[in-house]
């Protein structure tokens, strides 16, 4: 029997991954298939976040406004202009990017726990930012987009992303985009460089490397990400509002990357994933669900230190990006 | 043993530098001749690892100058000083230890190497590497990370290399290969500085012995002149 290569099996692996969200499209019941969507579009959200934590070490406590910049690029421009889809996209990518480019070239002067305050500093002007303009953006109320909308226009015709299963195929699309970069990333001399830079910022200094550049690059990279996931999410779910900019959204990523897996491509699905089934099964049981949340959490700490795939790839599977 | 020129390859001329507000080099001439391997001696504290850390930028010199043949690296950015051509090694070694060792040399490759023949030399010069070009640097043997630290290094394709105490911690053998690869390297015109506390490491791969005390180059002699005084050590270092 022939063996496939780590390259080969890593390949395999996250090709089948996509097959199987893509198979369950049809196999899940109607709930389940709304909550994969929503699902999907975070774990974009959490792979953005895990460029920046994963693979740089940057811990940051203000990513939701990345994700609320792309939020509100594409939501007030569909809401107040009446734009399409795709320009109302295309400008909650150049929000967050621009906001990750500004916020990192500032933040960065800083490591450690400062990094962290300022970022959550940030942050936090940013969801004031959103409560103070009530007049556009209603604040936590927020907006709900017309369904009429909501509309992806392509040459050979229109998708309409209120309907689940489009929703659904359209949120695994991009899913499987930052999926794909992701890997590429991993294993490009750019990603090593991160990881590297992670481990030891001085030592990269002393081989010629412009560290800060390096840390900018990821800083917008995981911006750039973070917003197409807030842009698809407005699009898709159709409601924009200022509990998305909230510290709670910029500590959820730091969560779902740390039970998926840090520096890991699929970790950050993983982590997603299991946080939404625990949190959703729990409350439907008790209104104490977050106790439950916490033990949970505390059980998949102690056996999984390294997040649920780091862990899985240190002790089972080496060749797991 | 020596193959040095009589060129310097890189001079340190006055120069001070400070932790904090700690003055730790005071006035710090040192002269490393092309092709040559001076060795830094002298207690803890006495500013050998400083004196390699203000080269490369890591401390700032407030003064005086660092030449690199005729190219003044004093007001470089640390991550430039590696770019002009040279290579630290510092103390502990410092792996990258999540990334293989095939991911750490392609790591010291991208910023000046010349790509595979680069890689393929500095495989040659540490064969042992070859064989664990697969395996996480973190789990190699003290030895195995002091040479793959070493090639790391390499890979930048240095005029000038700086060893901070490249056997600490090591088995005699493992010293032996370190220092066979520092002679190796002079021969092809690499310059090095190597800081050692051991004496008896130092002699066989030595030119010159710099005698570091209070953060001043008190003296630069000969190593045969050490062999020929080992009262010498005993004055600046405090061990015979």
């Amino acid at each position: 029997m022939t063996r496939l290569s780590p390259s080969a099996k890593s390949i395999a692996l996250h090709v089948g991954v996509v097959l199987l969200l893509l198979a369950l499209n049809v196999l899940l019941p109607e709930y389940h298939r709304g909550v994969l969507a929503r699902v999907l579009v975070l774990a974009v959200f959490a792979m953005g976040y895990n460029l920046a934590f994963g693979y740089t070490g940057l811990l940051s406590l203000g990513h939701a406004m990345f994700f609320a910049a792309g939020l509100y690029g594409a939501g007030l421009t569909v809401y107040h202009l009446e734009w399409s889809v795709w320009p109302a996209f295309a400008t909650g990518l150049v929000a967050g990017t621009a906001l990750a480019l500004v916020v990192g070239f500032l933040a960065l002067r800083t490591t450690g726990v400062a990094f962290m305050i300022v970022t959550l500093m940030f942050a936090q002007v940013f969801y004031l930012t959103t409560l103070y303009f009530t007049t556009y953006t209603r604040g936590e109320e927020g907006l709900v987009l017309p369904q009429a909308a909501r509309v992806l226009a392509f040459p050979g015709g229109v998708l309409n992303l209120s309907d689940p299963s489009t929703r659904y195929l359209v949120a695994l699309a991009l899913f499987a985009l930052v999926l794909a970069v992701t890997l590429f990333l991993a294993r490009a001399p750019f990603g090593r460089s991160l990881v590297a830079i992670r481990e030891n910022e001085e030592r990269m200094r002393m081989l010629g490397y412009d560290v800060f550049a390096n840390k900018l690059a990821s800083v917008v990279l995981s911006g750039l990400v973070c917003a197409a996931a807030g842009a698809a999410y407005a699009v898709l779910f159709g409601y924009v509002g200022s509990g998305f900019a909230a510290i709670q959204y910029s500590i959820l990523p730091l969560l779902w990357v740390l039970v998926g897996g840090a520096a890991t491509t699929l970790g950050p699905l993983i982590g997603t994933l299991f946080m939404f089934y625990v949190i959703d099964t729990a409350s439907s049981y008790t209104t104490a669900h977050l106790l439950v949340v916490g033990l949970v959490l505390i059980g998949v700490i102690l056996f999984f230190p390294k997040g649920i795939a780091g862990t899985v790839r240190e002790r089972w599977l080496p060749w797991l990006p | 043993m020596t193959a040095a020129s009589g060129m310097a390859a890189l001079r340190m001329e006055g120069v001070d530098s400070f932790y904090g507000h700690v003055q730790v080099l005071r006035g710090f001439d040192l002269e490393l001749k092309s092709g040559e391997v001076l060795c830094l001696l002298g207690r803890n504290g006495a500013g050998k690892t400083t004196a390699l850390k203000t080269i490369m930028g890591l401390v700032p010199a407030t003064a005086g100058r660092i030449l690199l043949g005729d190219a003044d690296l004093t007001k470089l950015p640390p991550h430039e000083v590696p770019k002009a051509g040279v290579a630290y090694v510092p103390q502990g070694r410092r792996l990258f230890s999540e990334l293989t060792v095939a991911e750490n040399i392609e790591v010291g490759l991208m910023t000046r190497g010349k790509g595979a023949a680069t890689r393929e030399a500095v495989l040659d010069l540490f064969p042992v590497l070859r064989e664990r070009l697969k395996q996480r640097s973190g789990t190699l043997s003290g030895g195995e990370q002091q040479m793959l630290a070493m090639a790391r290094a390499l890979c930048l394709e240095p005029q000038v290399l700086l060893l901070d105490e490249p056997t600490e911690g090591l088995m005699p053998s493992m010293i032996a290969r370190i220092r066979e690869t520092v002679a190796g390297l002079r021969e092809r015109g690499v310059s090095t500085i190597l800081v050692e506390q051991r004496v008896d490491a130092v002699l066989p791969v030595a030119d010159r012995v710099a005698f570091i005390e209070n953060g001043r180059n008190r003296e630069t002699v000969p190593v045969e002149r050490l062999r020929a005084d080992p009262d010498m050590v005993h004055r600046y270092v405090g061990v015979g």
